[in-house]
């Protein structure tokens, strides 16, 4: 116990004594909360559209009145030429094409029925379904209101039947995006920061040697693993407190659960990080080989967890082999108790898991690290 | 001439010796393009839901079947009171619950309007408005076979065209992304580490002071990525086509002398890092953060340019992948020629030049 | 000094990494209280042999035995047992002095009272109290190596190892580290050296000639001079490499 505490002593005097360090840990959290966030946002917000109206009419009109008042829609451009319009969707100067063909309002009045055509760049898939999804909902809701004002006359006695639907969007009530990238990012923070240092560190006492000095001591296996994995556990919550203040300052980051359960999981989680930080720096001989080892790792794991899609989309092999991977299980925890108070109960069985994986993780390493040359 | 030769094949097999240098160059590639193409989706499909029916009659359990057999939704659970819904979101296992008030069906029927309520999870926002929308499509699409053709006045009807990548595929999207970032991983990135770590051995010394002229040693470092770079540019053109049926719409060859053209820039911009990296960590970490994180998050890969604030946005004009991501997405989905991206050329142009004039000045104040 | 026992004792010892033979039948034995050298070219296998002894890598097959445990099944006993000092020095440069003696007695165990005391006595005694607190990469390399040295045996070990200890240091203060190793010697330690500096043959009581993995050659400096007709070790080496 007491061989622990000079570990960690030792630990803390280096970490706080590296002028690198110290900045690495206090500006990382800022600059990826800051440009991560404002960046990685798929929040789509004044999409820009163009408006091909070859109608002219009042209903016509009144129709590109509503995208043009939709908080979805930035009407760019107007013109009479398909031809332009779609030149300007080819060269990507716009997402997205509203086009109304001549006749639009006759037929409205006559048939009760027209169309419109909408033009959506659809190169990435995501934004175009749900510029196709905003956009259809300002027609239907343009539709309703139409079939309403003219439901006040003749029309009354043939008036159909309608369902009310009433959406709500619970625990993100605005669709503010950096809510529900905030703790993503947290997640990829304090988990890089967490694995990274812990290679780092332990492979530089390789490469200088003086690993192999407390090779040569009786040292238990594990005094030395846990006095090397605390100090980084430490440093890593303080950056999860860090990061979250940061958040809830400069995005008002909502938090609704228990912090104390947060940390809880949080606590174990890095325990598995950090393990693999461990066992990452057993395979690699130089800081080079762990810094693009850990970089394939991580990628493949953050990609995975649902950072920016949800996890639920992927397909079935693919959410089968989240279930091997920590930064789901973290990235989905973490979202349920800031966003949603989700409670013990709900978060019970991720932890279980997540204790499984830390007594893997850390045994593997343990294992792997060999007292030897 | 001959010496050349010798350095490019000592260059080659060094990179080929070392088995995790050679994962990271076609494991990478391979492995991105896998998880984007099939993983990161943003489609609805088999979204777990629950269903709230105070009034349980014929109409609602049709709607029910409608929305469970449209292929978007599956059912988690049946709710029996308004209660339950809180717990049932906070443990996570469903993302919307629909809502039918009692006595659905009379009141369609005596007053013509009842209401349903849609309440979605929008702890993931852009999901939410997704699913929402679905289930208000397949509602509406309900009545509207439900009532009368004639009795639906006032019917605007949107014909939707997805253009250049109608079946949405993220991999559309991710394919011409990944190959700009694989390539600046493999030119820039890789390049100026195997310098810098001839820099910290004292090897380059040795070269220098050979009768190799630097433009000699700058080439033979600079030939087997090249080589390497090209490989893989054919290798993800390949798997987008092959696996996720990607199209080439239009010119081949300008596609290819458009990478070699990005290929040059990442190269020059990995001499440009070594000239002012004194070791690898310091060349990692610029490569990082001047390369990797910008070619990532700024350049329109994963996310969309115009969504971003004002200040980002300028930025990104200075970020090289952000013109080659445009460039390869107009003339492999939209079939482009050359006349629609020439601007971009040009400034892809521009910056090459820039580049080795400046890493030609730094390498000459070095020596001298 | 024979009589005191074998603290070391090697019988066959063989190291093989895949092809190459870096240890080939290696048999000696090391006695209590003795400096004992292990001379060779760089690459002799010297580093290989001294790993083995110390428990930080395993033969391919021979009898080893380090202060009475086997170095298959009692690699842990014998680092309680043995000091080691490599070529590297192995301080840690952004700590200081102090610091650097703490964290090694540390993780041999001992109490931190002792430690305190003991850290008193050696600074004093190497006569470098002005720099307790200065941190190790702004000292001098002779001062490192007695630091490494002082901090290899700090915890009174029977049996201490040292890697090349001399490396990149100029010969006043070689001599004087070799002054230091006597003084261990006076309170009983037995001392391990390798070396390819030849005139240091000259310090130690009994010395072995290593070449290509292979014991040349392995007796008192003086009978080795004698057998081999020679001035000093350094002709003696010359006439091994070239019977080679």
């Amino acid at each position: 116990m007491q061989t622990i505490l000079f570990i960690l002593q030792k630990e803390f005097l280096q970490i706080f004594r590296n002028k690198t360090m110290l900045p690495i840990i206090v500006l990382v959290p800022f600059i990826q909360l800051i440009i991560l966030v404002n960046a990685a946002t798929l929040e789509m917000k004044r999409i820009n559209m163009e408006v091909v109206d070859n109608d002219m009419s009042s209903s016509s009109r009144k129709l590109v009145d509503r995208f043009r008042a939709s908080p979805f829609f930035s009407i760019t451009r107007t013109t009479f030429s398909i031809k332009e319009a779609e030149k300007d969707l080819l060269e990507g100067r716009t997402g997205f094409v509203l086009h109304i063909m001549p006749g639009f309002e006759e037929k409205l009045g006559k048939e009760s029925k027209a169309s419109v055509q909408l033009l959506v760049d659809a190169v990435n898939g995501m934004t175009a379904s749900l510029t196709n999804a905003y956009a259809q909902s300002v027609i239907s809701d343009y539709n309703s209101d139409m079939v309403k004002a003219r439901g006040g006359n003749a029309f009354i006695s043939i008036m159909p039947k309608t369902i009310d639907i009433e959406s709500s969007y619970w625990y993100n009530p605005q669709l503010n995006f950096k809510y529900y990238m905030v703790p993503g990012i947290l997640v990829i923070l304090v988990s890089m920061i967490g694995a990274f240092l812990t290679a780092l560190n332990i492979v530089r006492e390789k490469e200088t040697g003086t690993i192999e000095q407390i090779n040569v001591t009786p040292i238990r296996k594990y005094h030395f693993i846990i006095g090397k994995l605390i100090p980084f556990w430490i440093i890593a919550l303080f950056e999860l407190a860090f990061g979250l203040f940061l958040g809830r300052i400069l995005f008002g980051m909502p938090v609704v659960g228990s912090l104390g359960l947060l940390f809880l999981f949080a606590s174990v989680y890095l325990l598995v990080v950090l393990g693999l930080g461990l066992l990452l720096s057993t395979m690699a001989q130089s800081q080079q080989q762990v810094m693009f080892l850990s970089f394939f790792f991580l990628i493949t794991f953050i990609l995975m967890s649902g950072i920016f899609t949800p996890a639920e989309s992927m397909p079935a092999w693919g959410q089968k082999a989240n279930l091997l991977n920590p930064f789901a299980y973290f990235m989905r925890v973490i979202r349920m108790i800031l966003l949603k108070g989700s409670g013990f109960k709900d978060i019970a069985g991720d932890l279980i898991s997540i204790t499984i994986f830390a007594a893997i993780t850390l045994g593997m390493a343990i294992w792997r690290y060999r007292k030897a040359a | 001439m001959n010496n050349l030769a010798g350095f490019i094949k000592k260059e080659f097999i060094h990179i080929l010796r070392d088995p995790r240098t050679l994962i990271i160059l076609f494991g990478l590639p391979v492995v991105q393009i896998l998880i984007f193409g099939f993983v990161i989706r943003n489609e609805i499909q088999d979204v777990k839901i629950a269903i709230l029916d105070y009034s349980k009659d014929d109409v609602t359990r049709e709607i029910t079947n409608k929305i469970l057999s449209s292929g978007f939704f599956v059912l988690s659970e049946n709710l029996t009171e308004n209660n339950d819904i809180e717990e049932i979101f906070r443990e996570g296992k469903i993302r919307e619950v629909v809502i039918f008030e009692s006595q659905f069906a009379r009141k369609l029927e005596r007053e013509g309007k009842a209401s349903v309520q849609v309440l979605a999870d929008a702890s993931d926002p852009n999901s939410a408005s997704l699913v929402v929308n679905y289930t208000r499509g397949i509602i509406f699409d309900y009545l509207k076979k439900a009532s009368k053709e004639a009795a639906q006045p006032l019917k605007i009807n949107a014909e939707v065209r997805m253009m250049y990548n109608p079946g949405l595929k993220s991999a559309f999207m991710f394919v011409p992304g990944t190959m700009a970032l694989i390539l600046m991983l493999v030119s820039a990135m890789m390049t100026s580490i195997s310098i810098a770590r001839e820099k910290e051995t004292g090897t380059m010394e040795v070269l220098l002071v050979s009768p190799l002229r630097p433009i000699h040693i700058i080439v033979g470092k600079v030939t087997p990525y090249i080589l390497l770079s090209c490989i893989n540019a054919v290798v993800i053109i390949a798997l987008g086509y092959f696996v996720f049926g990607l199209p080439v719409k239009g010119s081949l060859v300008l596609l290819l002398a458009e990478t070699v053209l990005f290929i040059s820039l990442a190269l020059s911009l990995g001499i440009l890092i070594s000239t002012m990296a004194s070791n690898q960590q310091v060349a990692m970490f610029l490569s990082v953060f001047v390369l990797m994180l910008p070619t990532i998050l700024l350049s329109g890969f994963i996310f969309p340019i115009e969504n971003m604030p004002k200040i980002l946005q300028w930025v990104t004009f200075i970020v090289p992948p952000r013109y080659f991501i445009e460039i390869l997405r107009s003339i492999m989905l939209k079939g482009t020629g050359f006349f629609n991206i020439w601007q971009q050329t040009t400034v892809l142009i521009g910056m090459t030049l820039f580049f080795i004039i400046l890493s030609a000045v730094k390498f000459k104040t070095r020596l001298e | 000094m024979n009589s005191a026992g074998k603290i070391i004792e090697v019988k066959d010892m063989v190291k093989k990494f895949g092809q190459f033979v870096a240890n080939d039948h290696l048999t000696f034995d090391v006695y209590r209280g003795e400096i004992f050298g292990f001379l060779g070219a760089n690459g002799a296998g010297k580093t290989t042999a001294i790993k083995i002894l110390c428990g930080l890598s395993l033969p391919t097959s021979g009898e080893i035995k380090v202060a009475g445990y086997d170095v298959y099944t009692g690699r842990e006993q014998i680092k309680t047992r043995i000091g080691y000092m490599s070529q590297k020095f192995s301080l840690y440069e952004d700590l200081t002095v102090k610091e650097n003696i703490r964290y090694y007695a540390g993780i041999y165990g001992l109490p931190r009272r002792e430690i305190n005391i003991k850290t008193k006595t050696l600074l004093e005694r190497l006569n470098i109290c002005n720099i307790a607190n200065t941190l190790v990469r702004e000292i001098p390399l002779g001062w490192k190596q007695k630091l490494a040295f002082s901090v290899a045996v700090f915890h009174d070990p029977e049996l201490v190892f040292l890697d090349e200890p001399t490396g990149g240091v100029d010969p006043i203060a070689r001599r004087q580290f070799w002054e230091l190793i006597y003084e261990a010697t006076g309170h009983g330690i037995t001392v391990f050296v390798t070396t390819h500096y030849m005139d240091e043959a000259e310090y130690c009581h009994r010395v072995s000639i290593m070449s290509e993995g292979k014991i040349s050659a392995l007796d008192t400096p003086e009978n080795l001079k004698k057998q081999y007709h020679a001035n000093d070790i350094n002709e003696v080496f010359v006439k091994i490499a070239r019977n080679n």
